[in-house]
């Protein structure tokens, strides 16, 4: 397959691999966060780890939409879907996140809520359409990728007048996350991250400048094929040796320093920040969240249905959250692969590939048994 | 679905005419519905008798007995149709047992209101899967449910096949150090509903796989290598199949990415969807279990019969206690090839 196949290619990855080995040296670990669940899923399907030297460690980032969710805002969908009579669409992942009670969106479909799985919010937008009965709800979530259709399907709302159309917004903001990380408690254990590809093709690369400036951290931006995630692995790692902390782009093919600009404009022409904003693993962050603005409220299904989320506490054993900071590892967590697997997930990182959890059990899990058999 | 009573009146109305409940009822609507379209299309000496069942001669040998419920949606899709598909189905089923597929059986589940013309393709088209596959339909049953009870056509298909003496296909046989051996390219058959699905809006040339197996399993038993088991990898595609195949005999597999075919087109939909084509269903293609030794004169067979064309080796069955299913991949890493997770997609075949 033209412009993928190129990026995938075994000769080329030996190269970068022997290059990885060569720079990475051996009196020390090194520890990077790839932020995206898109990265942490390239890694795991292509079988990047096995190529990295030991010392190279990648710790999995919380930047997997679904992961992020708090209880709290899925409930609200929940209750929406079984007790409002709504249509209610989300992407397919969401579905099968458990959340109070352990009960998902898909098992409220089975029940009876009409709940619908759609590739696109324009499918929910078609649905509000077609069913000029019904009250339709796109439950809204993701990074700034998934934010501008969102804002494109408000618009386009507005301007139709579809009165049954509305929008529960849960997006939520990259930078904002990534300084949560910076600032835990004891700092964050890591050396540097591999940055964002598609949400930087949105927002650019000059919002994550404060991050070397102010934590001394690197960043470099990496698409999400394997062989950009490792020429990203090489770049962190010559910043580390060389004892330098910038801002550097492998996705020249897609990302500039400024963004879409268009992108941006709809959404701030959409959208205006939470003040804060419930994360799961992250805690609540202030400025880390988008809802819609005052004029669009007769697309804001929280101000529609009188909407408001109560925060819950996760599953007792579940070690998502320390997973989504980056503390702790998906084979660390006492119940990954007994308790909570992809069929029959506990915490949210078990859900959608993106999810290190799944990810890791999906594609990875051989590797913890033979490590742990040698 | 005998030859039926007499019925006075009107021929079928099969440009215009719908399926009502009165087709499904038992009286001469019934009977007429069966004589001038099923009859007429599935015609037999066996479905001719016109009983309840059909009385067949001894097979001679060993029986296989499979039966394989049809949903698929949308009915016609590109390379096929459900009555195809109905007919294919479960004549692989009997055919990767080894056996040869002999007679099969048909039940339609009709909704109210469904267009007779729609029907009369849906059969017509059957029919000519169960002729070239030279496996007639001798029995069948009709029913009819009301409108919004059903989604156009269900249809049941059960066959029958006679084993050669000896032969011992099964999924508990693949011990390490065995070949896998695949037919052809992936995915087809799941990618190629995928694309006509009206909410996906996505448009690419892929067409179905689905097809009678059974002409390449002969071609493949005469080939004398010493088969373990052969599997169709339907629902759950691929990865299902090798992973079932893993747990029954206890063992471990690694597949080779590189060596698996998958059409520049699937895999470009694959990529387009986030899907994984080794998950995605196929209706045409096998894989095979044999001793490694024998691997390339199976493959040589193979690759001589239309539907082998392609067949590939693509991996090698090895001790793993945990029964996983590894894979190198392309870029050459290793990654696991785990059991489907929930649904990649509902209603495929």
């Amino acid at each position: 397959m033209k412009y993928v196949d190129e990026f995938r290619d075994g000769a080329l990855a030996r190269t970068i691999a022997a290059n990885i080995f060569r720079a990475a040296r051996p009196d020390r670990e090194y520890r990077f966060m790839e932020f995206c669940g898109g990265h942490t899923h390239a890694i795991f399907r292509y079988g990047v780890t096995g190529l990295l030297p030991v010392r190279v460690r990648m710790i999995h980032g919380p930047g997997c939409p679904v992961c992020v969710l708090p209880i709290g805002r899925i409930d609200l969908a929940i209750g929406l879907a079984l007790e409002r009579d709504v249509l209610l669409c989300s992407y397919g992942d969401m579905l099968r996140v458990p959340a109070s009670g352990g009960r998902s969106l898909l098992q409220a479909k089975a029940r009876g809520a009409d709940v619908r799985m759609v590739y696109s919010v324009a499918d929910a937008l078609g649905l509000a359409r077609r069913h000029p009965d019904r009250q339709v709800v796109f439950f809204a979530i993701g990074f700034e990728t998934t934010t501008p259709p969102t804002a494109v399907a408000v618009l386009q709302a507005a301007a139709e007048q579809l009165g049954n159309f509305s929008v529960l917004c849960n997006h939520v903001l990259t930078p904002a996350a990534m300084h949560a990380i910076l600032s835990q408690p004891g700092g964050a254990a890591i050396d540097g991250f591999v940055g964002p590809a598609h949400v930087s093709t949105v927002i650019g690369s000059a919002p994550y400048e404060p991050f070397p400036r102010d934590y001394g951290k690197p960043v470099v931006i990496a698409g999400f094929e394997p062989l950009d995630v490792m020429q990203a692995i090489l770049l962190l790692l010559r910043q580390v040796n060389e004892g330098r902390a910038e801002v550097e782009n492998e996705f020249v093919r897609a990302v500039t320093r400024h963004g879409n600009r268009k992108a941006q404009a709809l959404m701030e022409n959409v959208f205006e920040l939470r003040p804060d904003f419930e994360w799961r693993g992250l805690g609540t962050l202030p400025n880390s969240a988008l809802r819609l603005r005052p004029r669009y409220a007769a697309f804001d299904a929280e101000a529609r249905f009188g909407l408001e989320a109560r925060p819950v506490a996760d599953h007792k054993a579940c070690e998502c959250a320390a997973i989504l900071r980056g503390v702790k590892r998906p084979q660390d967590c006492k119940i990954f692969g007994s308790a909570c697997t992809p069929d029959n997930p506990v915490g949210s990182c078990m859900v959608s590939s993106e999810g290190a959890c799944a990810a890791h059990y999906s594609y990875g899990r051989f590797a913890d048994r033979e490590a742990a058999t040698a | 679905m005998g030859a039926a009573k007499p019925s006075t009146g009107r021929p079928l109305d099969i440009k215009r005419g719908r399926v009502d409940l009165s087709h499904g009822g038992g009286g001469r609507a019934m009977a007429q519905l069966i004589r001038e379209l099923f009859a007429a299309a599935f015609a037999n000496e066996y479905l001719a008798q016109g009983n309840d069942g059909a009385l067949l001669p001894p097979p001679g040998g060993r029986l296989v007995l499979a039966t394989d419920a049809h949903v698929v949606s949308p009915l016609f899709f590109p390379g096929g149709d459900i009555g195809c598909l109905a007919v294919h189905g479960t004549v692989n089923d009997v055919a990767v047992m080894g056996a040869k597929p002999l007679w099969l059986t048909a039940s339609f589940i009709l909704e109210e209101g469904f267009p007779l013309a729609d029907l009369a393709r849906i059969v017509a088209s059957m029919a000519e899967a169960s002729r070239q596959a030279g496996v007639p339909v001798v029995a069948g049953d009709t029913k009819v449910v009301e409108r919004n009870k059903g989604d156009g056509v269900f249809i049941a298909t059960a066959g029958v096949g006679v084993m050669p003496g000896g032969l011992l296909l099964s999924g508990d046989r693949a011990r390490p150090g065995d070949a896998m051996v695949l037919s052809g390219s992936i995915a087809d058959h799941g990618m190629a509903i995928l694309s006509c699905r009206e909410h996906l809006s996505f448009d690419a040339p892929i067409v179905s796989d689905t097809a009678a197996l059974h002409g390449l399993i002969a071609a493949m038993l005469d080939s004398g290598a010493a088969l373990r088991c052969l599997r169709d990898p339907t629902r759950g595609g691929l990865a299902t199949t090798l992973n079932e195949i893993a747990a029954q005999s206890g063992v471990g597999m690694l597949l080779e990415e590189a060596a698996i075919p998958v059409k520049p087109a699937v895999a470009a939909a694959c990529e387009f969807l986030g899907l994984d084509p080794l998950y995605a269903a196929n209706e045409g293609k096998l894989v095979a279990i044999c001793a490694s030794e024998d691997a390339g004169r199976l493959l040589q067979a193979m690759r001589c019969h239309p539907l082998g064309r392609d067949a590939a080796i693509i991996g090698a069955v090895r001790q793993d206690p945990r029964r996983f299913v590894q894979m190198k991949t392309r870029l050459g890493g290793m990654r696991m090839v785990d059991w489907l997770t929930g649904e990649q997609l509902p209603r495929i075949c």
